[in-house]
């Protein structure tokens, strides 16, 4: 039994079959609902007085058929996610990683990153936790690295919009850019850029916190929770993604698109890192702008260098570390990942 | 009197666990004494890696995500 916030409600009283139930029905009526999303966005569109064919009927369509699609599609992987990651915790990651040789534990770091639990919000008791606890600096970089560069939200609705070989690509790039990144910076000894009192900091061990025991319906409660939470959270984004997609879906003549986006424009893969980093948003709102941008011609490797630069770059998060990190190895920071996320771009623009 | 300590960096969350603690709090007629815990010195220092967490006279009984109605009020009247 976790998380649920309206206490007045009897949820708890319910029967498991009552919710195992209730997910067979949510999964079934999401199938046939998510079926009906093209014809709901043509249907809609043909309503507007508007040409299907026009830049305006262009970016309606794509509006209108994209953000159903992607609330779908968020409820879907929020939902698996959370079940998923309730057998997962910061804790339980932080027993494996201070038990392991630091060459495995980066690649490890960079897999835990994406299966545990974790919000931006908690980012710096969870950097403190690892630290104080012995993790090297470098494995605790990989994972805070990997947990929203490799996110689960950010790869499935890469698989719904984009497909599945993109997918692959950013993850297995993603991946190793989280660990590379993280063995550079464990080489490099930047623990004395640390605040001085995280330095002095030991904490050990210390955790008088009892592992909780929870029941499949608990998981599934967690996952609900989840959508909850992160679907009020991020729907603002995703609308302004879209529109922002629609408007490059609708307007943007592709002969523009390749001028500045287009695999030939070698100083594109650097522009797109510096307009992505200062990009407030997240996975939700920026893939369906990559979507659009991938389907007026941008070139692969520029497109992938914008997204990872907007995910794993946020300056909302530096500003966040800062409490724990000095200004200059938050700068160490975001040169060693900003050139990681440059060599894939420009890796894959010469490769196509 | 019980003293409850909420454990985070002033998130949404946060608050709402301490208006989750008051209301617990009243229903059962328990006196609490809520502090607010910021400092991230502190909150590592508490083994708090992901917040809100909840400590009831000194013993944390939880970290990370809203707690459970029932949970809570069990810590509190124990």
């Amino acid at each position: 039994m976790t998380a649920e916030t309206h206490g007045t409600e009897p949820l708890r009283e319910r029967p498991d079959w009552f919710w195992y139930f209730g997910i067979a029905v949510g999964g079934v009526v999401w199938v046939l609902l998510y079926r009906q999303l093209i014809p709901f966005s043509e249907w809609a569109t043909a309503l507007l007085p508007i040409p299907r064919h026009s830049h305006t009927g262009e970016a309606i369509a794509f509006f209108l058929y994209d953000v159903p699609k992607v609330l779908f599609l968020l409820t879907l992987i929020v939902f698996v996610t959370g079940v998923l990651r309730s057998w997962f915790s910061p804790e339980k990651t932080r027993a494996i990683l201070s038990g392991k040789r630091e060459i495995l534990g980066y690649p490890l770091a960079s897999g835990l990153g994406v299966l545990t639990p974790f919000c931006s919000c908690s980012s710096v008791p969870l950097f403190i936790g690892f630290v104080s606890a012995g993790i090297p600096l470098g494995v605790t970089f990989s994972f805070l690295i990997a947990g929203p560069m490799v996110g689960p939200v950010g790869l499935g609705l890469l698989f719904g919009l984009v497909g599945w070989k993109i997918t692959a690509i950013y993850l297995v790039f993603g991946f190793t850019i989280a660990t590379v990144s993280g063995w550079i910076m464990g080489r490099m000894g930047l623990e004395r850029y640390l605040q001085d009192w995280v330095r002095e900091l030991n904490a050990g061990a210390a955790n008088g916190l009892q592992e909780e025991r929870l029941t499949m319906v608990d998981r599934i409660k967690v996952g609900l929770d989840q959508v909850k939470e992160i679907l009020g959270k991020v729907w603002i984004w995703v609308v302004i993604g879209i529109s922002i997609g629609a408007l490059i879906h609708g307007y943007v003549p592709e002969a523009v698109m390749l001028r500045i986006m287009g695999g030939e424009a070698w100083w594109s893969v650097p522009a797109a890192v510096v307009v992505g980093v200062p990009m407030y948003t997240n996975a939700a709102g920026v893939i369906p702008i990559v979507e659009a941008l991938l389907g007026k011609g941008a070139a692969l490797g520029t497109t992938l260098a914008f997204m990872m630069s907007v995910i794993a770059l946020s300056l909302p998060e530096m500003i966040i570390l800062k409490q724990v990190l000095t200004l200059r190895l938050i700068a160490i920071f975001i040169a060693v990942v900003a050139s990681g996320i440059l060599a894939t771009g420009f890796l894959f623009n010469a490769l196509l | 009197m019980k003293i409850v300590k909420i454990y985070g960096p002033g998130c949404k969350r946060c608050d709402a666990t301490e208006q989750m603690v008051k209301g617990a709090a009243s229903d059962l007629a328990i006196d609490v004494t809520i502090e607010k815990i910021t400092d991230p010195r502190e909150i590592a220092m508490a083994g708090v890696m992901s917040t809100p967490g909840i400590a009831v006279d000194g013993t944390l009984v939880h970290a990370g995500g809203l707690p459970d109605k029932s949970k809570l009020e069990g810590w509190l009247s124990a």
